[in-house]
């Protein structure tokens, strides 16, 4: 194993969903969630996720905690490969992956106190779980180390999702994945979870995959960052990058719609027509085509792969194979 | 014009000044449907309890020579009372005797204990076996079409008509009635427990306790299972009256509890034929199960409403 080996690897994942349907239950359809996916994250890197509802990039998140058997693709963690890692390894592969969800209320179970639900996955990997473990893991999410006796229903949203964070760190993972964790929070309330997050990531090298749909919470503690369309990455790059020389259009359109907190500010909304196509039928050649502002007829037919377009810069675009083909932003 | 304020006249009473209410009497107008039929369902099992000791006699014991003593009128045990009157004819039978001289009094008492040992038995065996094949239908998904077709299947039997013909199969006693009515009854719990476990399953403390490694019989243990408890002990509650009422009826047709043994069913299977002119050896034993069957069925309705969070909240 080489010393700059990634953390985590995604090797063209896919995973389909059958739809059952008729009289006898059989497949009649396929929602193709996440179709052909591949990224990495280093140790202590944040890589985040972005894209709208229903591009599959919950799906992503949920394929490498392995709650579900992948369609097709590898995941490969310190080079070793958990996508088809038998039931006894994976269980214990599970300590190193950990998972913060989106909705503080439904994360936690409402019958259990907050000692047992911290104490839970350290009792599932042997680690000791005394009333000091699971004190320590409250103060490193900043709660008062006595409420541990409470149950859920007695904690705020924020304070929830701190709860939520503890559980994740419980077992001492390598890489958790955010999966919107900030985004049924208040705005103050975000920036809190937000700081603490980085602070956590300084403190234990933590590599975090956050799943986001709001860009503007990106920006504040990404290093790269993944832009999903229709189950597919079409561009993926450092953060400054991203907001500075993004490629594909559809990264630019996502760009624009981010709020700005100036009234007076000129803005050049790319505004998309139409809706995101379904993931069961998708578009042929580019996913993108259909509501692609500068739609040409090769898009139509042939599907742009994700190449290589700066340093650290990938894009999946025909455009960007055509000498300044490349619409200059703002220009849009 | 005055430049001070006057001090505020007193609010009419718009809103309402909470009473003042101890704990009990707070739980029983929070919750008067769990009060009522909760006392009377305790009343009955008191009284089940301490049939021997409620001036009964043998319920088995024959007197061929008191056959079909009527029993007294209210309004002879007033006018005794008052003293107007002497004691009332077959004063010792106060639910009057029936064709082989036997007490109905003793016997109403003696069968409130088949009926709801029959009750809560079926229940406790149902929601068991239910909540188990329930749990591991909603689990594992290659059983699930399986067994809920077979689930399907057994409920769409009349469970009556499935109880007469498991009783047909066996020898008439108490427990086989039980066995009888569980069969009948289960496959609602099951697809109850069912339902509830498919919600649950996808709930994100599930898939995170998953991520964390929790094992698949834990995650039923401690995750699953305690949110089916509320509605669970609801079915429980109607599957005790619907298998009072089936094992009445069962005995009423003959196929139930032997003959040997009182029970409400029983009692009014053989006064049946006597009804028209005695009807009082139907009445007494059809009102205790009316009674019975409506307090548990007040208590059920009372705790879906206490248990169930979205009808919990209203004013």
């Amino acid at each position: 194993m080489t010393a700059d080996r990634p953390l985590l690897e995604v090797n063209d994942l896919k995973k389909h969903f059958p739809i059952h349907g008729g009289l006898l239950g059989g497949v009649t359809a396929k929602v193709y969630a996440v179709d052909g996916v591949s990224f990495d994250i280093r140790r202590g890197e944040t890589l985040s996720l972005v894209g709208e509802s229903g591009c599959g990039k919950s799906t992503v998140g949920k394929a490498i905690l392995r709650l579900f058997k992948l369609t097709d693709g590898e995941v490969r963690l310190d080079g070793e490969r958990i996508d088809n890692m038998p039931a006894g390894k994976l269980r214990m592969m599970r300590k190193r992956i950990q998972v913060v969800f989106q909705d503080p209320f439904s994360s936690l179970n409402p019958r259990m106190k907050v000692r047992d639900i911290l104490a839970e996955p350290l009792i599932n990997f042997g680690m000791p779980h005394r009333a000091a473990e699971i004190g320590a893991l409250m103060d490193k999410v900043r709660l008062p180390r006595d409420a541990i006796n409470r149950f859920p229903h007695e904690f705020s949203g924020g304070q929830r999702q701190r709860i939520g964070i503890a559980r994740a760190l419980a077992p001492g993972a390598d890489l958790i994945i955010c999966d919107e964790a900030v985004s049924a929070l208040d705005v103050s309330v975000k920036a809190q979870i937000i700081n603490l997050l980085a602070d956590l990531q300084d403190e234990l090298g933590l590599a975090l995959l956050f799943i986001s749909h709001d860009l503007a919470t990106v920006e504040h503690l990404t290093h790269r960052v993944a832009v999903m369309y229709l189950g597919k990455i079409v561009e993926l790059t450092d953060r400054r990058t991203l907001f500075a020389r993004s490629h594909h259009p559809y990264t630019r359109a996502l760009l624009s719609a981010v709020p700005v907190p100036d009234p007076l500010a000129k803005r050049n909304r790319i505004i998309l027509k139409g809706d995101v196509p379904s993931p069961i039928n998708p578009p042929s050649g580019c996913r993108f085509h259909t509501r692609c502002p500068f739609v040409f007829d090769r898009c139509k037919i042939e599907e742009p792969l994700l190449r290589s377009v700066g340093v650290g810069h990938m894009s999946a675009c025909h455009l960007d194979e055509i000498p300044g083909g490349q619409v200059v932003p703002g220009t849009a | 014009m005055s430049a001070t304020f006057s001090a505020a006249p007193d609010l009419p009473g718009i809103l309402p000044v909470p009473k003042e209410r101890g704990r009990i009497g707070g739980f029983i107008y929070r919750h008067p449907a769990i009060a009522i039929g909760g006392a009377l369902v305790l009343l009955m099992i008191l009284i089940a309890i301490f049939a021997p000791y409620l001036g009964t006699r043998d319920p088995t014991s024959l007197a061929p020579a008191k056959r079909t003593r009527e029993p007294p009128m209210p309004l002879d045990w007033l006018n005794y009372w008052l003293g107007l009157d002497g004691r009332p004819r077959n004063a010792d039978y106060w639910f009057g005797s029936d064709m082989l001289g036997r007490d109905v009094y003793s016997r109403v008492l003696y069968g409130s204990r088949v009926s709801l040992m029959v009750g809560f038995s079926v229940a406790f065996c149902a929601s068991i076996v239910g909540t188990t094949i329930g749990l591991c239908a909603g689990f594992i998904r290659g059983l699930d079409a399986v067994v809920m077709r077979v689930m399907d299947g057994l409920m769409s039997i009349p469970p009556i008509l499935l109880a007469i013909a498991l009783m047909a199969l066996t020898r008439a006693s108490v427990q086989n009635v039980i066995v009888a009515i569980s069969i009948a009854e289960f496959p609602r719990v099951c697809r109850l427990v069912r339902g509830v476990v498919l919600s649950l399953r996808e709930q994100p403390y599930v898939e995170a306790a998953i991520a964390s490694g929790t094992r698949v019989p834990v995650i039923i243990w401690k995750h699953i299972l305690p949110n089916t408890l509320a509605p669970l002990m609801v079915q429980a509650t109607f599957i005790c009256a619907s298998a009072m009422i089936t094992e009445a009826t069962l005995s009423f047709i003959g196929a139930g509890t032997p003959p040997i043994i009182p029970s409400w069913g029983n009692i009014m299977a053989e006064g049946r034929a006597l009804w028209q002119v005695k009807p009082y050896i139907v009445f007494f034993p059809a009102i205790f199960l009316s009674i019975t069957v409506l307090s548990v069925n007040l208590l059920g309705d009372g705790l879906r409403d206490a248990l169930d969070p979205r009808l919990a909240k209203r004013l």
